[in-house]
Parts: C-alpha cells; sequence; structure tokens
C-alpha cells in the first residue's frame, strides 16, 4: 500500500518512491538526507521540521532508516530544522516547482 | 483543569510504566512507529482503524468505544496516559475523543513520543496484553464537539481558531506540507477566524509552552475570553491539540473541536470563504 496519503496528517513512511499521482510540474517536493557530521553516516529517526519564510512551522516527518525526508510545500524559502539524538542542524533553501534535492547535517551542540 | 490533572511528564511516565491502575496508549495514523517500538505496556489505538466508523465520516458510536476499550484492557477507573508521533496530534485526539465519550482519568505524556526518543529512554516491541474489561462509556458530551452550522453561525459572533500553518490559513497550501497537495476542495479559511498555528503553543520538542505563554499566545492573537470558542484544522486531530491547551491547560470553559475541519467545510457549497493572512468580514 502507497504510505503517502492525504486522507489523514500522519507523516507517511518518508522511504517510499513518490506515488505515481503526485504531479512533479505542479507540485514543490524538498526532499533530501540527513547526516551526522563527524561520522558521515545518515541519521535514522531524525524529526525534521519544515518552517515557512516567517520561520513558522509548516510540517514535520520523521527520517527513514536511510535518513531520508520529503515535503510537498510550495516555491519560495524555507528553512528544514532537525532534532536528532546525533544533535540537530539548519538548512535554508529557496525551491522551486519539481525536485528539489538536499542534504543536511547535524552535529552535537 | 489543571497541567497537574492531564499533563504528565517523560520523567513520571518513565517512574510509572507498568502502575496499577496507569495504561500507557500509544495513539497514531500509522502504527509502524509502534510496531517498531513502544512504552512498555503500552497499548495501541489506530486514529482511523479504531476511532472512525468505517463507512459515514464520524466516529464510532458508544456501544463500539465500549468494546474497544474493553477489549484493549482499559477500564473506567484507570488513569490512561496518551501518547503518540507527529508532536502528539493524534494522541490529543484520543484525549478529547476519550473526554466526549466521558473518561475521568486522561492525561497526555508531555512532548509524545519526539521527546521520549530524542530523550533516549527505553522502547521496547514486546508484546503487550491486557486482560479484558466491561468499559462503560457516556453518551457524547456535545459541549466540547462542533458540527458545520454551528461553525457557519458562528462566523463573526464566537472565536473561532484555525491553528493549521499560516499557507494553508491563507490558501496557499491545501494540505501539511509532508502530503502531496492535490485535493480538490477550496482552499481558505472561514472568514472571521484567528491564525493561531497550534505550532506555537509547543517547543521544539513537542513539550507545551508554559502557561504565561499560552495565555500570551491567545491574547495576542485578538482570543475573546468572553465569548466561546471553535477550534479547527483540516481533519480535527491539530485542533484537538489546541482545544486541549485551552480547555485543558488554561480553563476555557466553552471551546469545542470542530473535527469536520477544513476537510468539510472546504467542500461545503454556498458556504463563505476568505483567502489570505487577514481574518476577513463576517
Amino acid at each position: 500500500m502507497g504510505a503517502v496519503v492525504s486522507d489523514g496528517c500522519a507523516a507517511p513512511d518518508q522511504a517510499a518512491p513518490l506515488p505515481a499521482s503526485v504531479d512533479l510540474e505542479k507540485e514543490t517536493v524538498i526532499t533530501g538526507v540527513v547526516l551526522a557530521a563527524e561520522s558521515g553516516e545518515p541519521v535514522a529517526g531524525g524529526y525534521v521540521r519544515l518552517l515557512d519564510g516567517g520561520g513558522e512551522f509548516t510540517a514535520e516527518v520523521v527520517t527513514s532508516p536511510a535518513g531520508q525526508f520529503r515535503f510537498f510545500a510550495a516555491p519560495g524559502t524555507w528553512t528544514l530544522r532537525v532534532l536528532s539524538r546525533s544533535g540537530t542542524g539548519d538548512a535554508a533553501v529557496t525551491v522551486g516547482r519539481g525536485l528539489n534535492e538536499l542534504t543536511i547535517t547535524v552535529s552535537a551542540a | 483543569m489543571s497541567r497537574g490533572t492531564v499533563l504528565v511528564t517523560a520523567d513520571w511516565a518513565e517512574k510509572n510504566l507498568g502502575a496499577a491502575g496507569v495504561v500507557f496508549v500509544e495513539v497514531d495514523e500509522d502504527t509502524s512507529a509502534y510496531d517498531g517500538g513502544h512504552l512498555a505496556g503500552a497499548v495501541k489505538l489506530d486514529w482511523k482503524q479504531d476511532l472512525q466508523d468505517p463507512v459515514r465520516r464520524d466516529f464510532v458510536n458508544r456501544q463500539q468505544f465500549e468494546q474497544l476499550l474493553s477489549s484493549k484492557g482499559i477500564g473506567n477507573d484507570d488513569t490512561v496516559i496518551l501518547y503518540g508521533g507527529n508532536n502528539n496530534w493524534f494522541a490529543a485526539y484520543a484525549y478529547w475523543y476519550f473526554k466526549l465519550y466521558g473518561h475521568r482519568d486522561a492525561r497526555l505524556l508531555d512532548g509524545g513520543r519526539k521527546k521520549w526518543e530524542l530523550d533516549n529512554r527505553p522502547l521496547t516491541t514486546d508484546k503487550v496484553s491486557r486482560p479484558a474489561t466491561s468499559y462503560v462509556a457516556g453518551e457524547q458530551d456535545l459541549s466540547i464537539r462542533a458540527f458545520r452550522d454551528e461553525v457557519v453561525s458562528a462566523i463573526g459572533a464566537k472565536n473561532l481558531v484555525d491553528v493549521r500553518s499560516p499557507d494553508e490559513y491563507a490558501g496557499r497550501l491545501l494540505a501539511p506540507a509532508h502530503l502531496p497537495q492535490e485535493q480538490a476542495q477550496r482552499a481558505g479559511h472561514v472568514p472571521t477566524a484567528l491564525s493561531v498555528p497550534w505550532s506555537k503553543a509547543a517547543n521544539e520538542d513537542g513539550t507545551f509552552k508554559t502557561d504565561d505563554e499560552l495565555r500570551s499566545l491567545y491574547t495576542d492573537a485578538g482570543l475573546d475570553g468572553s465569548k466561546p470558542t471553535i477550534a479547527y484544522c483540516r481533519i480535527g486531530e491539530r485542533s484537538s491539540h489546541t482545544w486541549f491547551v485551552l480547555h485543558e491547560l488554561l480553563g476555557h470553559g466553552d471551546v469545542k473541536n470542530y473535527d469536520g475541519s477544513w476537510t468539510e467545510y472546504g467542500s461545503l457549497v454556498g458556504v463563505p470563504v476568505a483567502l489570505g493572512d487577514e481574518p476577513g468580514e463576517a
């Protein structure tokens, strides 16, 4: 069963392939991987939150075993903020429609 | 109501795992989190499978709720500690739902799964089974549940609080940004609704802000404490979080959760809708 269903609000499986119903001509997808700065290893079970241009919370997902995350946003400027047992990290991005990929590194405070 | 009777800390929870008369319940939409590791002794509830009628858009009825809690081994006198992922959205929804059916002592685990995990507290995959009970539910307490007609008549008359993200409120997004945006419904908000995103009530680790911070949040947003309040979001779970803050933590008397929320309102024919960042006129 495809994990990306929109009748609820829970975060879908972040490792699942993009569903065929997602139209990349219309959707603005922000996706990527979270890595630990020291080891370079993927961070599983990290909490990634998407903050809008005003710094306001928009959504949060938990990274897959391979450290992956994915959001369906809108064109514009966003901040991604990661909390994890390996530490915290931030990344700012300006995105357009289609697939936008980035890597976020986290380090202990 | 006050913090001490409706909320427990992670420290308290860890010390009371397995305590007599205390039942931990993990509530999520996707129960794979529970299956991958849960608090010791916690039973799971599936937001959709267990709490929604499989055919109509409504809740399970009183008898079904009694059967559900009985089969999970939850008794009327148990202290039920609810927690989950998604910053406790679904746990707060379940809390409100338990109150709807009259459960006496329910509490939320402050910070839910997120704080528990970030604290590196223990999780287990052990199977949990509790002896069945004979749970007796009350009739739904409709003083905490709003339906669509009441929302329409509340425009310009009661406090309406839209707790979705600013982009959903303004109509720039149709759903939270971890979900595809393809739904066929109108975007925007109920005219005169204040925008107070649920997330402003929580710290980054998912715990609730202090009572003073919470009071300021709603006062500054323009909430009129002398009027009844209806909170809504997209499907009613984030607004349960805000209902919990207003009704249970801050003790506002007349607060309802509109569980139909934007997926219902935004599909109604003929009702007023406001676009943009301002509440709009009645």
